[in-house]
């Protein structure tokens, strides 16, 4: 890639962070997760019943690999709350059996599913 | 929630009854070089955590069995690990920076060898 489609990338994914509340970057879709880590992350947010959405990396190569430097994470999926980066999928299940995730969800004003 | 979903959660969530029955059998210098043994792929996982980050436990869990016949394994075994790290580095630290810690030591096994990674880092204090 050049680096001026490495720097649309990176542009787009910041536009995609601050698009919703909770961004899941993941592979496949909530419905059909193409990997086993990022359908862990869809049953956690869905456990927790807030509103979300999801970027499918697998379709667009230039967010797959922007994505790891914007965050400096090698992985995904990765979990943006309202633009800031909480962590991968073993993160988002620790802080969800600690009752963090729950509370870091309430604390940043997060809307519920309708 | 789909009653489904609700047994998924379960299934992949961690069992800690068994991290404990684990540690209980740790006694002495075993305590620092816990691990199963598995190929050269773990050994060299193993090596760059303990050289980076002198945990007092260790466990590099080979699980690409599980995986058998999916993207990313690539016949030899040896493509999905578990790594749980007990580290003195980790203490005060977040998550994310322990799992980049982890990440960072690993850099060139996660790029050209290893597919899947799952990481529980904790601090002596939360062991």
């Amino acid at each position: 890639m050049s680096d001026e489609q490495v720097h649309e990338a990176q542009a787009r994914i910041a536009t995609a962070v601050h698009s919703a509340d909770v961004l899941l970057f993941m592979k496949g879709t909530p419905l059909f997760p193409q990997c086993g880590f990022s359908s862990r992350a869809i049953s956690i947010l869905d456990h927790l019943g807030v509103e979300y959405a999801t970027v499918d990396v697998l379709q667009d190569q230039g967010i797959r690999q922007g994505i790891k430097t914007y965050s400096d994470w090698p992985t995904i999926p990765q979990l943006y709350v309202k633009g800031e980066f909480v962590g991968g999928s073993d993160i988002m299940m620790e802080m969800y059996e600690s009752g963090e995730l729950t509370d870091l969800f309430a604390e940043k004003g997060v809307a519920n599913a309708g | 929630m789909r009653p489904w979903k609700r047994g998924l959660l379960r299934f992949l969530s961690f069992d800690p009854s068994s991290a404990k029955t684990a540690s209980s059998l740790q006694t002495g210098y075993i305590e620092a070089m816990t691990t199963y043994p598995t190929g050269p792929v773990a050994t060299a996982i193993e090596e760059r955590l303990r050289a980076a980050l002198s945990p007092t436990r260790l466990a590099v869990i080979d699980d690409s069995e599980k995986h058998r016949g999916h993207a990313g394994h690539d016949g030899s075994g040896e493509s999905h690990f578990t790594v749980e790290i007990v580290s003195p580095t980790f203490e005060g630290q977040s998550r994310v920076a322990r799992q980049r810690a982890v990440n960072t030591a690993l850099a060139d096994l996660l790029a050209e060898r290893v597919h899947a990674l799952a990481i529980k880092a904790r601090a002596p204090s939360e062991v």
